[in-house]
């Protein structure tokens, strides 16, 4: 029984706390991308990117705030910064959108214009970050480290392995809750929000009821820009903010929000924690488990390790191929591409 | 202007660019522009072909590049006898139980009927199949790995001429995209992109963890070289003589050499690709592309095979791009997967071919060698212009040393400015492709 116990702790701490985490980190990304796609009609490369810009403005407040003494111990500073680097995000994607993506929306130019459109701001966004705050490694996570101690937890129940959770990982899980559930309440009860739902499901006869399509598009963008710094900020506070993994952070949400099926909110959510689930399950070494699970005899030798955690980006890619090829649609029959 | 003179005019200006490197600067410098600028413009024309002739989104131009460049070191390196003879025979047995279960599950997917049983047996031989391989692989790789694993541990490569791994490399791109092209090329053109992106991740990921093959991230240096090198000249009376007389100091004269023997081999093979693609685009085989290219629907209903064409243009263009990567690492003279980034090995090149102009094989070219240009003298530009700025902060400040650090990547703005201005006010290119009527 105790073995059991022990492994279901220990399975807890290594995938089942850290695939929640990561996954709402990716569900919060995806459903940016799906809301910008659902709106604009096209996949923005820009938007990891887009995190990162954010994220790095939380970091920057982040850092003068500290050095003000300004903080709200236990939680974090970041969360502060929070609404500056959201406005600062919110900004840029507005710029973007009056200077470059205007003029191809009014031109009503094909999808792979607007994608490559989106390749040039994602070049800019990564030079501007590059620029400002550096390609390398930045700390900002500060107050207190764990919910839940690896010690306190042994001690508390007797068990062989702790548990252990990061306050990183509690607050990612509460902010991801409380923000989808607004998002949605947004898009279900809203005036704006329904605008949008319906500019998403049919353009023309959208704009024939009086939607203001310059409103919808600036709202998308807001909306986008939040979830991407919300999303950026909780990445980094996690695990940490380099420029270079939020643009590879890419593809896994596009993962998601395709598995999810694009276009589609509910989607993009369900899409995140599979991806990360998928990721976590397939690259977490299961011997430890298996050990305390099976007799002394069927003991596995090797690590009993399905991909070492260095193809995690294979793990994206192979359930991106096959959902495209089984059900392009996703799992909630969103739109195809 | 007329349209005929536009091309002529702009490769003059280039030109004249890489001159005033040559005065400004110096020749060295101006000639390893020039040598990665034709690399640039070969890749640019394998990505031309892709884009521009077809319109196949593919965003994983490093993937083809960075498999183009560990066929160079698997065709020039020597072979390492301990290793093989340490794993050979289990790595033999490794490949041996991937084709079984490649075809096990291949025979399986045509023998049962489609429906539950059939996934369920796919599975099945699929699991079957990694374990049998894991048996066979993981000794292998420990055991290759484990032989003097500071100067080798990998399986070495054939030890042949690397002028041999251009072609090889080439080759070795199209198998991998005829097997990205089944799986992927049913896919409209966001989901492509994705796709590709994604394939080259996982390509990177390959080379930089399996160390048995190419060393990884430990990279493999001093690659045999197709021409001779500086010291040996410098060593040679005759060409210490012969410098002389052109009054050049043997040291430069010698790196100058070595260079242009480069730039000339480079120029033969972005000739003979651009003569091949220049036929090829004006052939009835290239008119049939540029037919599917502008309505794949209306292509189709007369017969044509758009899925076989996308196939054939798709694995072309790898080749092309695998040829280039193959040359890069030669050039380099080592292979260091940790190098190959998304936004240096796949988006510039689509810089390129944009401003360039999309479905001219000129355009490619021109935008290679500009958009190389730039992208090495814009990071001078940007220290310059970082200084400039920052010159009324007081010499000390940590700010200005933190902007003057960040000014190198002020060439990602600069070629993320040029793409948005290319796309807005010349989106067909500085080299248009001609409206054939």
């Amino acid at each position: 029984m105790e073995g059991i116990l022990n492994a279901v702790v220990l399975f807890s701490n290594f995938v089942l706390i850290p695939g929640m985490a990561y996954g709402s980190q990716l569900a919060l990304g995806a459903l940016g991308v799906t809301l910008i796609y659902s709106i604009l009609r096209f996949a923005n490369f820009a938007h990891g990117d887009l995190m990162a810009f954010g994220t790095m403005f939380v970091i920057l407040i982040t850092w003068w705030l500290q050095s003000i003494g300004v903080g709200i111990d236990p939680l974090p500073t970041a969360l502060l910064a929070l609404p500056f680097g959201m406005a600062a995000a919110i900004a840029i994607s507005l710029l973007s959108d009056r200077f470059v993506y205007r003029f191809y929306r009014r031109n009503k130019s094909p999808a792979v214009i607007f994608v490559i459109v989106s390749i040039g701001v994602m070049f800019l966004m990564n030079g501007l970050v590059r620029v400002i705050i550096g390609p390398n490694d930045q700390e900002f996570g500060d107050g207190a480290r764990f919910l839940i101690k690896v010690r306190e937890f042994k001690e508390a129940t007797g068990l062989n392995e702790g548990l252990a959770l990061k306050l990183s990982q509690g607050l990612t899980i509460a902010v991801t809750f409380v923000v989808v559930i607004a998002l949605f309440w947004f898009l279900q009860k809203s005036r704006t929000g329904k605008a949008m739902r319906a500019y998403s499901d049919n353009e023309d006869l959208a704009l024939l009821s009086g939607v203001n399509p310059d409103k919808v598009v600036i709202v998308a963008w807001v909306i986008a820009g939040s979830l991407a710094t919300i999303a950026g900020t909780l990445y980094g506070l996690d695990k940490s903010f380099k420029p270079f993994t939020y643009f590879q952070l890419l593809l896994p949400i596009f993962a998601a929000a395709i598995v999810g099926g694009i276009g589609h909110p509910v989607g993009a959510v369900v899409g995140g924690y599979v991806v990360a689930f998928s990721e976590v399950t397939v690259t977490y070494a299961y011997k430890k488990f298996l050990i305390y699970l099976v007799p002394e005899s069927w003991e596995p030798e090797s690590l009993v390790q399905l991909l070492s955690t260095e193809y995690k980006f294979a793990v994206s890619f192979v359930i991106l191929v096959v959902v495209l090829l089984v059900r392009p649609t996703g799992i909630f029959k969103g739109k195809v591409l | 202007m007329t349209s005929s003179m536009r091309g002529p005019i702009c490769f003059a200006i280039m030109a004249v660019l890489l001159a005033i490197v040559g005065f400004g600067q110096s020749w060295s410098v101006a000639l390893s522009i020039l040598n990665l600028c034709l690399i640039s413009s070969i890749m640019a024309l394998g990505l031309n072909m892709q884009w521009g002739y077809a319109g196949l989104f593919n965003v994983g131009v490093m993937g083809f590049a960075a498999l183009g460049g560990v066929a160079a070191v698997l065709v020039s390196m020597p072979p390492i006898q301990e290793a093989w003879a340490a794993g050979g025979w289990d790595m033999l047995w490794t490949l041996a139980m991937l084709v079984v279960t490649v075809l096990a599950v291949l025979s399986v997917r045509r023998l049962v009927p489609s429906g539950g049983l059939r996934i369920a047996l796919t599975l099945l031989v699929l699991l079957c199949g990694y374990g049998l391989i894991r048996v066979f692989f993981d000794p292998a790789v420990d055991a290759i790995e484990a032989v003097n694993p500071a100067k080798t541990g990998y399986l070495g490569g054939l030890g042949l001429p690397i002028l041999l791994a251009w072609p090889v490399g080439g080759l070795v791109a199209a198998g991998a995209a005829w097997l990205i092209a089944k799986i992927a090329l049913g896919l409209r053109a966001d989901y492509l992109a994705i796709a590709t992106l994604g394939i080259a991740e996982i390509i990177l990921a390959i080379l930089k963890n399996e160390d048995w093959l190419a060393r990884g991230v430990k990279n493999v240096s001093g690659l045999d070289r197709p021409v001779p090198y500086e010291v040996e000249l410098q060593a040679s009376a005759q060409f210490e003589s012969w410098a002389h007389a052109i009054g050049m100091e043997t040291l430069e004269a010698s790196t100058i050499l070595v260079k242009l023997c480069y730039a000339g081999l480079f120029l033969a093979v972005l000739v003979v690709i651009m003569v091949l693609a220049q036929k090829a685009l004006h052939s009835p085989w290239g008119r049939m592309m540029r037919a599917i290219r502008d309505n794949e629907v209306s292509a189709e209903a007369m017969g044509k095979n758009v899925t076989r064409r996308h196939l054939e243009i798709f694995v072309i263009g790898a080749a092309v791009m695998g040829i280039a990567g193959a040359m890069l690492t030669t050039l380099d003279g080592q292979f260091t997967p940790g190098t190959y980034q998304p936004l240096r090995f796949t988006f510039l090149i689509w810089v390129m071919v944009i401003v360039g102009g999309s479905g001219n094989n000129w355009g490619a070219v021109l935008g290679g060698f500009f958009i190389w240009f730039i992208w090495i003298e814009a990071e001078p530009a940007g220290l310059w212009l970082m200084d400039f700025l920052t010159s009324g902060l007081s010499p000390e400040s940590a700010l200005r040393a933190h902007l003057l650090q960040g000014a190198a990547y002020m060439r990602l703005c600069v070629m993320g400015l040029i793409l948005l201005l290319a796309l807005r006010f010349s989106p067909r290119g500085l080299i248009p492709d001609p409206v054939r009527r």
